[in-house]
């Protein structure tokens, strides 16, 4: 048989079901405004922006294993973008966030060519410092409440909309909106020649470095990107909370610490574990939040429990033993008689 | 104008010198064999041809131009490819994906240009049955294979083969030598470190042993095998150990 009869496939029958069943969840959840309360709408749109940020460090840390516990810079920056250019230069919220987007990727540039030349836990270390660094910096400018912070002015928040539920709706779509691009992405980005570079530095860089892959450029390009998602993110993050300081923009525990459990106890370096791991964060958080500190003590006993029982994550163990993916990023060859049951081969 | 040449090329780690005054030169579409005892530094040699280490002292050029600055990933590009001794498989991804890394990287071929290349390198190298497989479930034999697959499917110039034969049987010996010599026939010059010297004896033209990082011999095949340095030295080393 020549190489000539054989073909590519790049999806298998669960995806494409799983496409179309994304497809109709993602219309029922745009629809959300007239069937659910105002109360679930802020809720969802929370559990949406927590979405995005997990899926983005996932991409760095599960995929570019850039373990980063400063992605709360980015969220930050990106909060104070928003205040800034609205209140100071008059643009409209909706164009202040991706204005925020361009100006993370822009400071994460020489942020990348300080940090990279740290490895492993120091890499670590060294985000978590340039967070604490730009939390002191945006601490010193008096004009956006230095310390204590800031709130938006009402003019601002009423150029979103007229009326209170039709910018509670817009707030809502723009989280939505943003979770569907970040999981876009991630999912165009992995398919593609770049993701095969990506996933090959993270199997084994030796080899990955002697097959032509430029290992620096790669991770900078997914940081870079990142970065600047997570930068939109923290502006629509401060949009919904209309209030900014320091503290709350640059919160490890808020912008890193939790989403790092919700994409361990999901499934790291899978597509899937974040939404996971999202869902299972805010159905424990929804259920034990008035336990106070034991609502804390409950969530590291889950994280300790599922790290040692699976420690690919929920939807690593899932897929181990049904062998599933709802995003394919495989690459199967065909034979022409073969019908495809969408599990790797053994 | 030689593929590839060698100057002075000088290597240490501490005080364990790896290459020591390395010079030679390989024309195009020529296959040299690498002799030496274990610990020489023959796999050391690959590393400072392929750009894994920097040398201390000396230069390479390939294709006329000096590589001794350019990345790992720059001189995979510009046309050199590499097995590993110890195999080195992308684990997570499949076989099929292992090679389609090479083809769109080190090659930069189109998607749909790759595709096809990586079937055609997968049925040369009986690997086909196996594409859809990850990596990390293949055994010594089947990863020896992927080494010398990915290789191939970065079109390389010169392919590095680094004890490809080790482990093989007899029957499996005789059809690597049969792609290898197919791979020769498409004008890609071969440099092969290998153990198992009869196989590497049919397929390469020139032989150079190796000892203490020094090349101590260079020439025809068989005349270098049957000097007298040469068997005291390789083989008996071979014999004691």
């Amino acid at each position: 048989m020549s190489a000539a009869t054989y073909t590519i496939s790049r999806s298998t029958p669960v995806s494409r079901a799983a496409a179309v069943a994304g497809l109709i969840l993602c219309l029922f959840l745009a629809a959300a405004p007239w069937w659910a309360g105002r109360a679930d709408l802020r809720l969802m749109s929370e559990i949406f922006l927590y979405l995005s940020l997990a899926s983005l460090w996932n991409l760095l840390a599960g995929y570019a294993g850039l373990v980063s516990v400063g992605q709360q810079a980015f969220v930050g920056f990106g909060g104070y973008m928003l205040f800034a250019f609205t209140m100071f230069l008059g643009v409209s919220p909706l164009l202040a966030i991706p204005i925020a987007g361009v100006l993370g990727a822009v400071v994460a540039l020489p942020v990348a060519i300080l940090i990279f030349r740290l490895r492993g836990a120091y890499f670590a270390i060294g985000t978590w410092v340039i967070a604490e660094v730009f939390r002191l910096v945006f601490a010193q400018v008096s004009d956006l409440g230095g310390g204590s912070g800031t709130s938006l002015p009402i003019d601002v928040v009423k150029s979103i909309a007229a009326s209170r539920s039709a910018r509670e709706s817009t707030s809502y779509w723009l989280a939505l909106g943003i979770a569907v691009l970040v999981i876009a992405v991630a999912f165009l980005f992995l398919r593609s020649r770049q993701g095969l570079a990506l996933t090959a530095i993270r199997d084994n860089e030796l080899a990955a470095k002697s097959l032509g892959i430029d290992i620096w450029k790669t991770k900078l390009v997914v940081y870079i990107v990142t970065a600047a998602l997570t930068a939109a993110t923290g502006a629509l993050i401060f949009l919904q909370k209309l209030r900014i300081s320091p503290d709350a923009a640059f919160s490890v525990n808020d912008w890193t610490a939790f989403v790092i459990f919700i994409v361990v106890i999901g499934g790291i370096g899978t597509l899937e574990g974040p939404i996971i791991g999202t869902i299972i964060f805010f159905a424990l958080r929804e259920t034990l939040a008035d336990l106070g500190t034991i609502y804390l003590l409950v969530l590291g006993l889950v994280a300790i429990v599922v790290m040692l029982r699976a420690p690919k994550g929920l939807w690593g163990m899932l897929r181990a033993k049904v062998g599933i993916e709802f995003f394919p990023l495989a690459r199967r060859v065909v034979k022409p008689s073969e019908t495809q049951d969408g599990r790797h081969g053994k | 104008m030689p593929l590839l040449e060698l100057q002075n090329v000088t290597k240490a780690f501490g005080a364990v010198v790896v290459a020591d005054e390395l010079s030679y030169s390989l024309a195009e579409g020529e296959a040299l064999g690498v002799i030496g005892p274990n610990g020489a530094g023959k796999t050391s040699m690959f590393n400072l041809i392929t750009g894994t280490f920097a040398p201390n002292s000396g230069s390479l050029h390939f294709c006329g131009k000096p590589i001794t600055t350019l990345s790992a990933a720059d001189r995979c590009r510009a046309g050199i490819a590499r097995s590993f001794q110890i195999p080195q498989p992308f684990s997570g991804m499949t076989v099929f994906e292992n090679l389609m890394v090479a083809a769109t990287h080190g090659a930069r071929d189109s998607i749909s240009k790759a595709n096809r290349h990586c079937l055609e390198v997968l049925e040369k190298t009986g690997l086909i049955d196996r594409a859809n497989a990850p990596a990390g479930s293949l055994t010594l034999l089947g990863r020896k294979r992927l080494e010398l697959a990915r290789a191939l499917c970065a079109r390389p110039k010169l392919l590095l083969l680094d004890e490809i034969a080790g482990g093989l049987t007899e029957h499996e010996c005789r059809e690597l030598v049969d792609t290898i010599n197919d791979v020769r026939k498409e004008g890609v010059s071969i440099i092969w470190i290998e153990h198992i010297v009869h196989a590497l004896l049919s397929v390469v033209d020139r032989l150079i042993v190796i000892d203490f990082g020094r090349k101590i011999a260079d020439g025809d095949p068989a005349e270098t095998m049957a000097l007298q340095e040469v068997r005291e030295i390789y083989m008996g080393v071979d014999a004691d150990g």
